[in-house]
């Protein structure tokens, strides 16, 4: 596996040299002038994700710091003690589709109690990696374009994001053994 | 349904809030989100306007035309309805391939810029078309060869062996996206039967 994380390493660089150099060798593209043109639109598009952000972050916000979120993982306790879902990281199921710092943060606390090569270790490494941040891709994604109405985009995210922990879930299980 | 959660999310903390008799949480909480969004955004600005200009040299030298070429019957698949040689299938291209390889930072430009022409293809400007979605979807399920983060974060608190979690997170980001997949494909067929009825 060593191989991908080189691969990874050395990817923005690799592009970095070869985009302009094949430009202006073979197609001999004015590649500063392309590259200011298409930088130009660089801070439209971040100055115009703002609103959307604010607005999604905001309600992420206070849905966490008010206990709120608190409220939600107490009341599902109950059904994951009945399915045997490992409590301790049910947290991070509510967490990983809304904000991607607060899921780290929370992956974080896991491994200081209980280590990361623990079962919830290597619980929690394999659900934070097994998706994005839903809410957080939505908001950037559709807001850089001005979409308002984003149809069933968020359905699919969310039922993506708890497939992923469910696999999480039996696939460590199995692999590393509870 | 962002409405729902977004209307949802904000009148349970409230609620939430004035039980515990703490009104001044959710003023306190709604600023740090703004400030956070803000801080947020003004880290995508750099972002944005490097790759950005990286990728209009690589459309100029029509480097995204030749890619989008060599994978075309995979993209064709996904996306239907876009024209096989419209500039969007390169952009989207590049951004499945960015976000394969962990280039989370060059994956959004990129997603960002497949979602530009997305939307000159786009017959309502506000609504999300079929292919938007469908690109959110792959997006949202996260499909990455290697969590960098996370085994980064692995090695800081010690562990004996940070990667031994790849294996495992590529299976389920694996099921994470076929299930995006489908289930973008099935809604995407109930939205059209619905609008054609």
């Amino acid at each position: 596996m060593e191989w991908i994380n080189w691969i990874s390493k050395l990817m923005i660089p690799a592009l970095i040299v070869f985009i302009p150099l094949y430009a202006a060798y073979f197609r001999k593209v004015p590649v500063y002038e392309s590259f200011v043109e298409g930088a130009k639109e660089g801070f439209p598009t971040a100055v115009q994700i703002i609103p959307h952000l604010v607005g999604m972050m905001v309600a992420v916000s206070i849905f966490r710091e008010t206990g709120a979120m608190q409220f939600y993982l107490k009341l599902f306790q109950p059904l994951l003690s009945l399915i045997h879902f490992p409590e301790e990281s049910f947290p991070l199921a509510l967490l990983r589709p809304i904000s991607g710092a607060g899921s780290l943060a929370f992956v974080e606390s896991i491994f200081r109690a209980h280590g990361p090569d623990s079962y919830l270790g290597r619980l929690v490494s394999t659900m934070q990696g097994s998706t994005d941040t839903t809410l957080y891709v939505l908001t950037v994604y559709f807001g850089a374009v001005g979409i308002r109405r984003s149809l069933y985009a968020v359905k699919v995210g969310l039922l993506a994001d708890m497939a992923g922990f469910v696999a999480s879930w039996l696939i460590v299980t199995m692999v590393f053994g509870s | 349904m962002v409405n729902h959660i977004w209307l949802w999310m904000i009148l349970s903390g409230v609620v939430a809030a004035v039980v515990q008799g703490r009104v001044d949480l959710v003023t306190q909480a709604a600023l740090t989100g703004a400030k956070e969004a803000v801080a947020v955004c003004i880290g995508l600005i750099s972002i944005l306007v490097f790759w950005m200009g990286m990728m209009r040299i690589a459309q100029d030298a029509g480097l995204l035309e030749k890619l989008a070429r060599l994978l075309r019957p995979a993209v064709r698949f996904l996306f239907p309805s876009v024209p096989p040689d419209h500039p969007a299938m390169g952009y989207i291209l590049s951004n499945i391939s960015a976000n394969m390889f962990g280039l989370g930072n060059a994956a959004t430009p990129m997603g960002i810029k497949a979602m530009e022409e997305l939307q000159k293809l786009n017959p309502d400007p506000k609504t999300a078309s079929p292919a938007m979605c469908t690109l959110l979807a792959l997006n949202t399920s996260g499909f990455t060869l290697i969590p960098t983060t996370i085994i980064g974060l692995r090695m800081k608190y010690g562990s004996a062996d940070p990667a031994e979690i790849i294996g495992s997170t590529l299976l389920a980001t694996m099921i994470s996206s076929l299930v995006a997949i489908l289930l973008d494909r099935w809604f995407r067929s109930r939205y059209f039967r619905s609008r054609a009825e």
